[in-house]
C-alpha cells in the first residue's frame, strides 16, 4: 500500500511517502524535511508534492494518509491535520491520525522502555512512556520537565528521546537516543497495523493537552436593566 | 468558454466559510452554495473572538462545511476549476487553517489556488447580489473587525485603495463594547439595534469622532465614542437616576450612523464617485443602512447594500473574488504562500 505521512507537531515540516506490506517494515520512498517551526503553513503541501514527484507517484496513487496529531503546539499542529484532513476528503481515502511520540518511539525503536518527550515551549514538555514491545504504556501529557523527573522511577524507563528529552536532559538524567522528530516511516508504523486492516480511522482530533489561553471578563461595569 | 465553478474558502476570523461560485462565459456569477459553522457561540462568555477557540473550531468544522458547500451546490470537487481562500487579514491561527486546507484541496484536485484579501471579498459580495460593479465605486467596510473606506477603480482585480481607516476600534468592537456596559448580549450589534427602535437618538448627544475641521476627512474613531457613552451611564448611576437604556443604544447607534455615512457620503462627493457599496457586518444595522439611504439619495449617489447574509464573513464572498480574478486573467498563487494576518487592503491576490 502507498501511504502519504505528515507531520507538524514539531519544529520539523515533515511529508514522505511510504511503501507498507505486511510482514516487512514501512519502506520510504521520499520525503522532505524543514526545520523551520514557523514555516509549516508554507512547506507542507511543496513537501508533499515533492516527496511523490520524487516517488514517481501522484495523489490518485495514495492507498491512505498518516498524520500525526500532536502532541504539540497549537499552531503547527494544525497544518497537518488541516492538510491531511483535506487531501482525504479530496481524494476519498482514509486518514490515520497518530500520536506524534508514537511515531518517534517507534523510530528510536530500542528495545527497552523509553521515554519520548518532545518540546511544548513554555519550559514544559509534552511525553509519553513506552514498554520494551514499544507500547504507549502512560501519557501523553503536558509537565515541567522537574516534575516529569520526579516519575521517572516509577515509569521504569532508562532512555529518553525527542527534542524535549534533549533540551531538559540534565534535569530528566536518562540516556539519550537519537530521534528528535518524527520520520515518516515511524508515522506509518504507528499506524501499520489499521492502515492495512483499512480499519476505520479514529476521528482526526488534535492532541492539543492545553487548554486555550482565554480568561472571561470580571469586574464588568454594567448597569442594572430597568 | 464554458461555465466555471469558483470554490471560496474563508477562515479569517470566527466563521469557517466554504461558498461556490458559477462564472458564466460573460463574467457573470451566479451563487450556488454558501456554507458557513460559526463558532460566535463558544466566544461569548469571553465578550469578543478567542483566537486559539477560533481556530480549534475552524479545524472541526472544515470538512463538514465543505461536504454541506458541495451537496448544495449539487457539484463533486472534481468539478471545481479553481479555489480561492482568505490569506489575510485576520486572525494568524485561523487563517493558517483554511490556507492550509485550501493548498491540501487545490494540490490534490490539481486545480489553481488564489489566495486573497478578506476585505476585498466583502465589496466582492456585493457582486453576487448587485452584479458587477461600476468602473469606481466607493466601498464602506465594517464590522466587527474593520472600518473601511475603499476606493475601488477598475474592478476588483485591478486597483482597491484604502481612501479611510479607524484610528482606534472597529464600528462592531465599539458595538460590542457598549453592549457589555448594557447588559446586553454579544455580540453587540443586533441587540443594541432592537433595542434602539424603541428609543430616541437624539436624546443623549454623544460625540462624533474626527469630524473636526482639523481631523483627518475619512479616518473613523469609535473609541472616544464608546467611553463617553460609559461615562454618561456612570454619571446618571451615580446621580441615582433610572438608566434610559433605550435611548442609549438609539443614541449611541445614531453617532457611528451619523459618522460613518456622513464620511461615506463627503468622500463619495469628494472623489466624484456615483455609487457607495456597505458591506461586513454592521451593515446590516437598521440605522446604519437607513441613514445611508436617505443620505444617498439626497447626494444623487447609487446605494449597494447585499443582503445581510452576504454582509458578514462567508466563502461566498471569497468565491466572487476567486471568480473576479479569475475572469481577469489573473495568474495563481503559489503552493508555499503565507498568510498575511495585517494583509493591506491594496494587496488584493498574494503570489
Ligand atoms: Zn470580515
Amino acid at each position: 500500500m502507498l501511504v502519504l505521512a505528515v507531520d507538524t507537531a514539531t519544529p520539523a515540516v515533515t511529508a514522505g511517502v511510504v511503501e507498507l506490506a505486511p510482514d516487512s517494515p514501512p519502506r520510504l520512498l521520499a520525503k522532505r524535511v524543514t526545520l523551520n517551526a514557523k514555516a509549516h503553513g508554507e512547506l507542507l503541501t511543496p513537501h508533499i508534492t515533492d516527496s511523490l514527484a520524487e516517488a514517481g507517484r501522484t495523489f490518485a496513487d495514495l492507498d491512505a494518509i498518516v498524520v500525526g496529531a500532536g502532541p504539540g503546539p497549537f499552531t503547527g499542529l494544525r497544518v497537518g491535520l488541516a492538510t491531511a484532513a483535506a487531501l482525504g476528503q479530496a481524494l476519498n481515502r482514509p486518514v490515520y491520525p497518530v500520536a506524534t511520540t508514537d511515531a518517534i518511539a517507534k523510530d528510536a525503536a530500542s528495545g527497552h522502555p523509553l521515554l519520548v518527550a518532545t518540546d511544548a515551549r513554555r519550559r514544559e514538555v509534552y511525553w509519553a512512556a513506552y514498554d520494551a514491545a514499544g507500547r504507549r504504556t502512560d501519557g501523553p501529557h503536558v509537565e515541567r520537565p522537574q516534575d516529569l523527573a520526579g516519575k521517572l522511577p516509577a515509569l521504569g524507563v532508562h532512555q529518553a528521546t525527542g527534542e524535549g528529552a534533549e533540551i531538559y536532559a540534565e534535569v530528566l538524567g536518562l540516556e539519550l537516543l537519537e530521534a528528535k522528530h518524527p520520520s515518516p516511516e515511524g508515522l506509518v508504523a504507528a499506524a501499520a497495523a489499521e492502515v492495512l486492516a483499512k480499519a476505520r480511522p479514529a476521528a482526526l482530533t488534535p492532541l492539543y493537552l492545553r487548554r486555550p489561553d482565554a480568561v472571561e471578563p470580571t469586574g464588568r461595569k454594567r448597569v442594572t436593566r430597568a | 468558454m464554458s461555465d466555471r465553478l469558483i470554490l471560496g474558502i474563508e477562515s479569517s476570523c470566527d466563521e469557517t466559510g466554504f461558498g461556490i461560485v458559477r462564472l458564466g462565459p460573460d463574467g457573470s456569477l451566479e451563487l450556488l452554495a454558501d456554507e458557513v459553522a460559526s463558532s460566535v457561540e463558544e466566544h461569548a462568555r469571553f465578550g469578543g473572538v478567542v483566537p486559539e477557540v477560533a481556530s480549534r473550531a475552524h479545524l472541526e468544522a472544515l470538512v463538514p462545511t465543505m461536504r454541506r458547500a458541495l451537496d448544495t451546490a449539487k457539484v463533486e470537487l472534481s468539478d471545481i476549476h479553481s479555489i480561492a481562500v482568505t490569506a489575510g487579514p485576520g486572525l494568524a491561527g485561523a487563517l493558517l487553517v483554511g490556507v492550509s486546507a485550501a493548498k491540501a484541496y487545490a494540490a490534490a484536485l490539481g486545480k489553481p489556488l488564489y489566495g486573497v484579501n478578506h476585505l476585498a471579498g466583502h465589496v466582492a459580495a456585493d457582486t453576487l447580489q448587485h452584479g458587477p460593479l461600476p468602473q469606481r465605486c466607493l466601498a464602506l467596510l465594517v464590522s466587527g473587525g474593520h472600518s473601511q473606506l475603499l476606493l475601488v477603480e477598475g474592478g476588483l482585480a485591478n486597483s482597491i485603495t484604502e481612501i479611510g481607516s479607524t484610528v482606534d476600534d472597529a464600528a462592531g468592537e465599539a458595538y460590542d463594547k457598549v453592549a457589555r456596559l448594557l447588559d446586553l448580549p454579544y455580540p453587540g450589534g443586533p441587540p443594541i439595534d432592537k433595542l434602539a427602535k424603541t428609543g430616541n437618538g437624539c436624546a443623549i448627544a454623544f460625540p462624533r469622532g474626527l469630524t473636526g475641521p482639523r481631523d483627518a476627512k475619512y479616518d473613523f474613531s469609535f473609541s472616544g465614542l464608546k467611553t463617553s457613552v460609559a461615562r454618561w451611564v456612570e454619571r446618571a448611576e451615580r446621580a441615582g437616576e433610572e438608566i434610559p437604556l433605550a435611548d442609549v443604544a438609539a443614541s449611541f447607534q445614531e453617532a457611528v450612523a451619523d459618522v460613518l455615512t456622513a464620511k461615506a457620503i463627503r468622500a463619495a462627493k469628494d472623489l466624484d464617485v456615483g455609487t457607495l457599496v456597505i458591506s461586513g457586518g454592521v451593515a446590516a444595522n437598521s440605522r446604519l443602512s437607513g441613514l445611508a439611504a436617505e443620505r444617498c439619495a439626497e447626494a444623487g449617489i447609487e446605494l449597494r447594500v447585499p443582503r445581510p447574509r452576504l454582509c458578514t464573513d462567508n466563502g461566498a464572498m471569497i468565491a466572487a473574488l476567486g471568480a473576479h480574478l479569475v475572469a481577469a486573467g489573473a495568474k495563481p498563487s503559489s503552493m508555499d504562500i503565507s498568510t498575511n494576518p495585517g494583509l493591506p487592503v491594496g494587496t488584493v491576490q498574494i503570489f
